[in-house]
């Protein structure tokens, strides 16, 4: 997408390095030698492609900040304004590791306290959904035997389970850990079943003829192709459990972001809940984000389809 | 010529039924064929006449509702690596690359007598002769239709297979690559004297490649219609026998099989 429409003589110096690759890559079949020689020396950019890709975008943050503003002055700023929430930001930013006692840390400490329990309970329940699931999908008795089991429970909130989780450990952290356990083994079991049961027949057939060993057969070829579907619900999980640990640790107490959101409505400090709110978004976008890089990773021809 | 050299692979009286939600339905019925060390033979039918069937009770994947097959003497009981298979969609492992996939099956059978140089030099020795070695490294997804089949048939040859068990292996390609492949399998043949049996439903193919051509008729309850020896000379020339009269003759007997004799398809379905 080179177009001279958008020349400007200002561009080799504002990205001549950007702008070099796009005209090495341009075929040009058109154009004479001597045309393209003038180009290779203009160096075209493609701003279009580059208005695509930052405007819209932008527009959309713009949107939400003044939509955000607008209720500030609304609510006679009872919630505060984008640009005081990002003062306090900043504030809060420079030393996010601090600690007095545990119902005052940084927001570093919040964050990180929350992702070891979804790390935690995330953990378990992959340790115990992958093997339970590859069983549900190996053998149709067991499948039968838990599908009633895996559709009655589903369904529920995993909150429904932290009394019991409470009752049983004896503490707020382990129950708040047994709450994501739950919520995350649903889509790792189901997501591995299906896919062991999806594996296709032509590559079982490939195990029969060759007369592989169960173990070759695991390792060269469900491992492999159950994969895909694994990360697909460790996707999952992880995204759920980023939901769930939040209230969680609302009701919960003790240091994380959900409860750094409860202690802020009780010292009625917005802008700090304001922040919070970002501040689990964004983690929650680059865990998604790292998870499907990994997928795609992993992720081969004749499975994508 | 020994009983055992004349009848390697042996079907007696094979009946396959299936049991599906309308009640059992009959693939095939009354199947008798011997098939001789060395030879080559191919199953032509309709889509639907229970060929891939037939293949696939040869290989051992199922197994007969009634009757017994044969291989060298011993009764066939499941798919073993003397029987190799040829899957109508290669069937590589698309995270393994070509060299590993080959490695796979020559690890099978030779890992318990030679050691890991010598199953490197055998998995090498497969992918050559396909013509495959730049392409070792590479996954199926990187190469083409008909390197991906290459790497499929190198796979079964690597195990030296007592019969090796073609289903449809071109029919997923186009003409030239497939009429290339089938000059490569003519002369891999030729060099390994393998007995192969061949599922098609391509009729050049059939008479260009085969000693016999059993012909099925539709199904269901899909029988042996007819066999039909090839006499033509080898090594075959696909040019040489395109103005053959023998060839056409040959040809012609198989067209009037499938289209005169066994032509209405939608009629009996």
């Amino acid at each position: 997408m080179v177009s001279a429409v958008f020349h400007s003589p200002l561009e080799p110096l504002v990205a001549p390095a950007a702008a070099q690759q796009v005209a090495a890559a341009a075929p040009a079949d058109t154009s004479t030698p001597s045309q393209r020689d003038k180009e290779k020396a203009s160096t075209p950019f493609d701003w279009r492609g580059a208005w695509m890709a930052f405007l819209p975008p932008l527009l959309g943050l713009g949107l939400l900040v003044g939509i955000w503003e607008m209720v500030s002055v609304g609510t006679a700023r009872s919630i505060p304004s984008p640009l005081e929430t990002w003062k306090q930001a900043l504030v809060l930013f420079s030393d996010p590791f601090y600690s007095k006692g545990p119902n005052d840390q940084g927001v570093g400490w919040n964050v990180l306290s929350s992702l070891q329990r979804v790390a935690f309970g995330f953990g378990m329940a992959a340790l115990v959904g992958i093997p339970v699931g590859f069983m549900i999908g190996r053998f149709e008795f067991l499948s039968r035997m838990f599908n009633p089991l895996i559709s009655l429970m589903r369904p529920v909130s995993p909150l429904a389970w932290l009394p019991i989780g409470l009752l049983v450990f004896k503490g707020a952290n382990p129950a708040a850990i047994w709450t994501i356990f739950i919520c995350s083994i649903w889509p790792m079991i189901i997501n591995t079943a299906v896919g062991v049961q999806r594996v296709p027949q032509d590559y079982m057939n490939v195990a029969r003829v060759l007369n592989l060993s169960e173990w070759k057969i695991v390792t060269k070829i469900l491992f492999p192709a159950v994969l895909p579907y694994m990360l697909t619900g460790v996707r999952l999980a992880v995204g759920t459990a980023w939901l769930v640990i939040v209230a969680a640790e609302m009701l919960t107490g003790g240091v994380g972001i959900g409860f750094w959101v409860w202690d802020e409505w009780n010292n009625l400090n917005v802008k700090n809940i304001i922040i919070a709110i970002f501040v689990i978004g964004i983690v929650g976008l680059v865990l998604e984000f790292a998870l499907i890089k990994l997928a795609t990773a992993f992720t081969f021809e004749e499975v994508k389809s | 010529m020994s009983s055992l050299t004349t009848k390697y692979i042996e079907i007696q009286g094979v009946e396959q039924t299936f049991k599906t939600k309308k009640g059992p339905f009959c693939a095939l019925q009354n199947i008798n064929l011997t098939v001789a060390k060395g030879e080559f033979v191919a199953l032509i039918g309709h889509s639907g006449c229970g060929k891939s069937t037939l293949l696939n009770l040869i290989a051992g994947l199922t197994t007969p509702t009634q009757g017994t097959l044969l291989c060298a003497n011993r009764e066939i009981s499941g798919p073993g690596p003397e029987r190799a298979v040829v899957f109508q969609n290669h069937s590589l492992l698309p995270w393994l690359t070509c060299f590993e996939n080959v490695y796979l099956a020559v690890e099978r059978v030779f890992a318990a007598k030679e050691n890991k140089a010598q199953l490197k030099a055998r998995t090498d020795a497969a992918l050559a002769m396909v013509g495959l070695t730049a392409a070792a490294q590479k996954r199926p997804g990187e190469i083409s239709g008909g390197m991906k089949q290459r790497v499929g048939i190198a796979r079964a040859l690597c195990m030296e297979p007592k019969v090796l068990l073609l289903d449809e292996p071109f029919g997923a390609l186009d003409a030239l690559t497939r009429a290339k492949l089938q000059d490569e399998l003519l002369q891999i043949v030729a060099t390994t004297q393998s007995t192969v049996v061949m599922v098609t439903h391509d009729v050049d193919e059939a008479v260009l490649l085969s000693d016999r051509i059993v012909m099925m008729t539709n199904g269901p309850s899909a029988t042996i219609g007819e066999v039909l020896s090839v006499a033509l000379p080898r090594p075959r020339d696909r040019v040489a026998l395109a103005e053959s009269s023998e060839y056409l003759h040959y040809r012609k007997a198989v067209i009037d099989f499938l289209y005169t004799r066994q032509g209405h398809v939608e009629k009996a379905a």
